[in-house]
């Protein structure tokens, strides 16, 4: 039983990563058929670093990326402050309208947020409203749940007196929550953060639907690509993109792992406090 | 010292469930008194804490601070600092940090601020621990922490939030000790609530007894524990047989059938009255020479004295003696007037003061211990 598990265990990595292998080996090929091997080569990078259209996509995808995932983070914060000072019912409600988004097909998500733009372009006369600001609009939308999700169980963990206490000692409610109350959660904000850069940077369904010509993100126009052979500096392109990616994910569980240590070590301080019996 | 500092005025608090925590409650607070705010879990002693920091606003009623209003005055402009029962201090900052916390908030002058920090450090014999981490104290430790954070501010008021509910019994005593001291030596006005009466009466110069969003009795603690106004006091202060009497004339109660010479007068004639014996004020007889007689039911070795419970007549009494009673022995009881506490029946009438189920009552006493409001 217990080889049949490690041996499953195998089987499972193997088809999540064989992919991400295989495209990583590839971008290193010097010919440009996957199949065959024809010796390593930075090549595909060198090239893909002189394709400017590339990296101006790559560049669109990116500032989209930072400039939602900050806005989503900023807002997302502040919306989870808001929910934690609700009480009871009226909390799950809301919770619950801001999961929505997370659980909606992406699909359906674009399509009801292209329908929305064009109804303000057409109230507004704004002939093609389709861009930059409502793909930024767009991202922020679907960023902010997954801020506030991890915003959201930092601010139960912490002593709700912190802040009470920053108020007594004089600190404004503003003052409170950036010297306070921001250490406290700062961990659910950056990985909120994290999170949001990394779902923007590759969201395609959604970009899809509500950019325009003039502004188009690096998975949207690989889209097209696909419709003829992809060129392997492509190949170059991903790995790239998935190591950033994993750096994140690498980063973000480190700090993760920081924090639940440091829980720990109060919860131990918490319990020898306790009167003993 | 007796100029008054904080009056509450109709203070009511109603939360958005429907629930009234304070019922319009009065009281004055003197500068440099040490006042205690004692009662059960859920009589409101928190909520007015609460309130006189800023924290909720109440329902109606008013609260003044040197006979100005002060119901819409946030936390950070009243000159009153809290310690928590938690402690709450800030995990990412150091011991140092932490007490310097406020005193930077003001824009002090960093010298000064560390004159002050270090000073205040000394008064709570933290000196040498600036830059530990305030994760890595103890307990005991932690508290200090909290109330020279508090008191570094020079505020006219400190509140003081069951500080010591999460201590150990000898760190408590020590504590005490220390607080009633800091208190003395920087003549600051203590407000502190707790739950623990035997607290309150040794480090208080004013006790205000609540339960139910009402304030039951306000006095010193030899008021409180000698002249309880009701059922409720008596039994929550100390141990209280409580009898049902009638006045039958000024100095002259009935009960068991039988009179007795009091202290108490101001009563209606035949007014029926619930009547307060103290079990250590009672004195063992031989079972002919007393003025009652009963059969000694259980005893318990409590260290200095042993609890005797007696049955008289089916009512059980619990008496403190230093001498050891059998179970199953006959004695008789002698009552001094000064000895019978008279007071007006109230809603406690008849809930407080019988002995019938005391093992039961003794452990919910013991339980009672480490409940939250």
């Amino acid at each position: 039983m217990r080889r049949f598990t490690k041996i499953f265990t195998v089987l499972v990595f193997i088809f999540l990563y064989i992919p991400m292998i295989l495209l990583v080996v590839s971008s290193f090929n010097r010919g440009s058929d996957m199949a065959v091997w024809q010796g390593f080569t930075f090549s595909q990078y060198g090239e893909l670093f002189r394709d400017d259209s590339l990296l101006r996509l790559l560049g669109n995808s990116v500032l989209v990326a930072v400039l939602s995932s900050l806005a989503a983070t900023v807002l997302g914060t502040a919306a989870a402050l808001g929910i934690h000072n609700m009480r009871g019912r009226m909390r799950r409600l809301v919770m619950q309208v801001t999961n929505i988004p997370m659980t909606n097909p992406e699909i359906v998500t674009g399509v009801s947020l292209a329908l929305l733009f064009a109804f303000v372009g057409t109230v507004l006369k704004i002939h093609s409203i389709l861009g930059f600001w409502t793909l930024l609009i767009a991202h922020i939308t679907f960023n902010l749940p997954y801020v506030i999700l991890s915003v959201m169980p930092k601010l139960s963990q912490m002593d709700p007196d912190l802040a009470e206490a920053a108020l007594d000692l004089g600190c404004t409610p503003f003052q409170a929550f950036t010297k306070v109350v921001l250490h406290e959660i700062l961990p659910g904000v950056v990985s909120g953060a994290l999170m949001a850069f990394t779902m923007s940077l590759d969201d395609f369904v959604i970009s899809y639907f509500v950019t325009g010509s003039t502004f188009v993100t690096l998975p949207v126009e690989i889209y097209n690509y696909t419709k003829k052979p992809i060129q392997p500096k492509i190949y170059a392109l991903f790995t790239l993109m998935f190591a950033v990616i994993l750096l994140l994910m690498v980063v973000m569980n480190l700090l993760q792992a920081r924090d639940s240590k440091a829980r720990r070590a109060r919860t131990r301080l918490n319990q020898r406090r306790e009167p003993s019996p | 010292m007796a100029k008054e500092l904080i009056r509450l005025s109709g203070l009511t608090m109603t939360f958005e469930d429907g629930e009234t925590v304070l019922n319009g409650i009065n009281l004055y607070i003197n500068d440099q008194e040490f006042l205690t705010l004692l009662g059960p879990s859920g009589c409101g002693k928190t909520t007015t804490l609460r309130i006189i920091g800023g924290f909720l606003t109440p329902t109606a009623g008013d609260v003044l601070f040197d006979g100005q209003r002060i119901n819409d005055v946030p936390p950070h402009r009243r000159k009153i600092n809290t310690v928590f029962q938690r402690y709450a201090l800030f995990p990412h900052l150091d011991v140092y940090d932490n007490v310097a916390f406020g005193l930077r908030l003001a824009k002090l002058d960093e010298n000064e601020v560390d004159r002050r920090v270090t000073e205040m450090l000394e008064i709570v014999s933290l000196r040498g621990f600036e830059n530990r981490k305030v994760t890595a104290l103890s307990g005991g430790q932690q508290q200090r922490v909290a109330i020279a954070r508090a008191l570094v501010n020079r505020p006219k008021v400190l509140l003081l939030d069951e500080p010591l509910g999460a201590l150990d019994l000898r760190l408590r005593k020590d504590m005490q000790n220390e607080l009633k001291r800091i208190q003395q030596a920087m003549g600051i006005t203590f407000i502190y609530v707790t739950h623990d009466q035997e607290e309150a009466l040794s480090m208080s110069d004013t006790i205000v007894v609540m339960d139910k969003g009402n304030i039951q009795q306000i006095g010193t603690p030899q008021d409180i524990y000698n002249e309880p106004k009701n059922a409720f006091v008596a039994d929550f202060i100390g141990e209280s047989n409580i009898l049902d009497g009638i006045m039958r004339a000024d100095r002259l109660v009935e009960f068991f059938g039988r009179q007795f010479a009091c202290v108490d007068a101001g009563f209606a004639p035949n007014e029926p009255v619930d009547v307060v014996i103290r079990p250590e004020d009672i004195d063992i007889v031989p079972a002919d020479q007393g003025h009652l007689c009963g059969t000694v039911t259980s005893v318990t070795f409590k260290g200095v004295h042993y609890d005797v419970i007696v049955d008289f007549k089916g009512f059980k009494w619990l008496i403190q003696t230093t001498d050891f009673q059998p179970v199953g022995s006959r004695i008789g009881i002698c009552l001094n007037p000064e000895d019978i506490h008279v007071m007006h029946k109230s809603e406690y009438s008849g809930q407080f003061g019988d002995y019938s189920s005391y093992s039961a009552e003794y452990d919910e006493i013991a339980e009672g211990g480490d409940d939250e409001e």
